[in-house]
């Protein structure tokens, strides 16, 4: 359809798509007539109705208004550009120091700060680490992974939702990470948007606790799909529940059949050693190919890899 | 609420391309967001009316093109068509679907003067 005048249908395609018709079936269109100097795409032609015929090529091939000097741009950027190119930097900072990053995402209460308390505390030094918290507000969570040992930076999103990368990478200056190190980065509570964001780390890793529902793959697919690694959290509580954690699982995987499942409680230590294992092959892979990742790989968010 | 980020990411994209080309006023502005971008249209129509207040594209008509979800059966070796992420493949059932499009989120066209 014409832009300049609603004329006709089905002559303009943005990009192999034609915009939507508001019109209803039945309705007149209504005609607005064209200016003098109205040019139209090729195969595009005016009836008498409305004024002289005219032919020609917009300035973007495709639409062009003539007396209002309003023209078509095209722009093809993507909208999260801006935060994938942060992303770049930081996932470019960690490859050149050999630092592993992990991502955590989950809903609020699942148990992510109690894990990585647990888990500084089974490291005991044995790993460089540092912890980048995010929250809507309060220091609250950076104050308990200092006093479980762990250099940590706040990050108060205020109302913001998600970590994005330009904060992210503002952090990691401030945190003077260390050569080999593994960065975690808790993330706000929240299913939903964390899932678009790629803050430049290795893997994004979900948690889910035995005491949200098992249909929960289901409900935030986005996030279970961008997730490398899932920790089903609380499990010492599960003789206590009604929780089918064979069912959570298979919905993990229907959402993201290449996912990888490790059950934990960080109450009682269950599964904390194959966690622990799984960081540290990360680290020393990470160490490893200080260097070797290619720039293309650089630009890919981890659930492109 | 990232429909709120999304719609200052754009309206970012905007402004840097109307401040380097010289544009007064953004008429229209064209999307491409994929049916699996896990953003809702109408929510960012909102939001983007909200933002745009008192910018070089106030009032801008906002055109959203959908883009359909796609994916990759291993079981059948076939690309198929997924409109939800969770959904099994349409031809044998099997959830070893990769996701390959429909994940777009594009500033693809604006009518600018």
């Amino acid at each position: 359809m014409c832009m300049t005048c609603g004329c006709g249908k089905g002559n303009t395609l943005t990009g192999g798509h034609a915009p939507a018709q508001k019109r209803k079936p039945g309705q007149q269109m209504k005609y607005r007539a064209h200016r003098e100097g109205a040019v139209h795409a090729p195969g595009h032609e005016h009836s008498d109705s409305h004024g002289g015929m005219d032919f020609g090529v917009g300035p973007a091939g495709a639409h062009a208004p003539g007396l209002s000097q309003a023209r078509m741009v095209r722009i093809e950027r993507d909208i999260l550009a801006k935060n994938n190119d942060y992303a770049v930097e930081n996932r470019r900072y960690f490859s050149e120091h050999g630092i592993f990053a992990l991502n955590l995402v989950s809903s609020p209460g699942s148990g992510k700060t109690t894990l990585l308390v647990k888990t500084i505390a089974a490291l005991n030094g044995a790993q460089p680490l540092a912890v980048i918290e995010g929250d809507q507000q309060t220091d609250n969570d950076a104050a308990r992974i200092r006093a479980a040992g762990a250099p940590a930076l706040q990050i108060n999103t205020g109302k913001g939702c998600h970590l994005d990368a330009h904060m992210v990478g503002q952090a990691m200056q401030r945190l003077a990470l260390k050569e080999d190190s593994l960065l975690l980065i808790e993330n706000v509570g929240n299913l939903v948007c964390p899932s678009g964001f790629d803050l430049g780390e290795a893997h994004k890793v979900v948690m889910f606790s035995v005491t949200e529902g098992e249909d929960k793959p289901l409900k935030y697919p986005d996030m279970f799909s961008a997730a490398r690694l899932m920790l089903l959290s609380k499990c010492d509580l599960l003789p206590h529940l009604d929780f089918d954690a064979g069912l959570a699982e298979e919905n993990a995987r229907r959402v993201n059949p290449g996912i990888r499942v490790i059950r934990v409680s960080a109450s009682n230590g269950m599964g904390m050693e194959e966690w622990l294992e799984w960081i540290s092959s990360g680290c020393r892979n990470a160490a490893a190919a200080r260097y070797c990742i290619t720039e293309p790989e650089l630009q890919l968010a981890p659930t492109q890899l | 609420m990232h429909e709120m980020s999304i719609a200052e990411s754009v309206l970012q994209i905007i402004e840097d391309r109307a401040r380097a080309d010289g544009y007064a006023r953004v008429n229209a502005v064209w999307l491409e967001i994929g049916q699996l971008a896990g953003v809702e249209k109408e929510s960012l129509r909102f939001c983007f009316e909200v933002v745009t207040r008192d910018s070089v594209a106030r009032d801008a008509r906002l055109e959203i093109i959908e883009t359909a979800g796609k994916g990759w059966c291993m079981e059948c070796a076939r690309s198929v068509a997924v409109a939800a992420r969770y959904e099994p493949c349409p031809y044998c059932g099997s959830f070893l679907v990769r996701v390959t499009g429909g994940e777009e989120m594009r500033v693809k066209e604006l009518e600018v003067e």
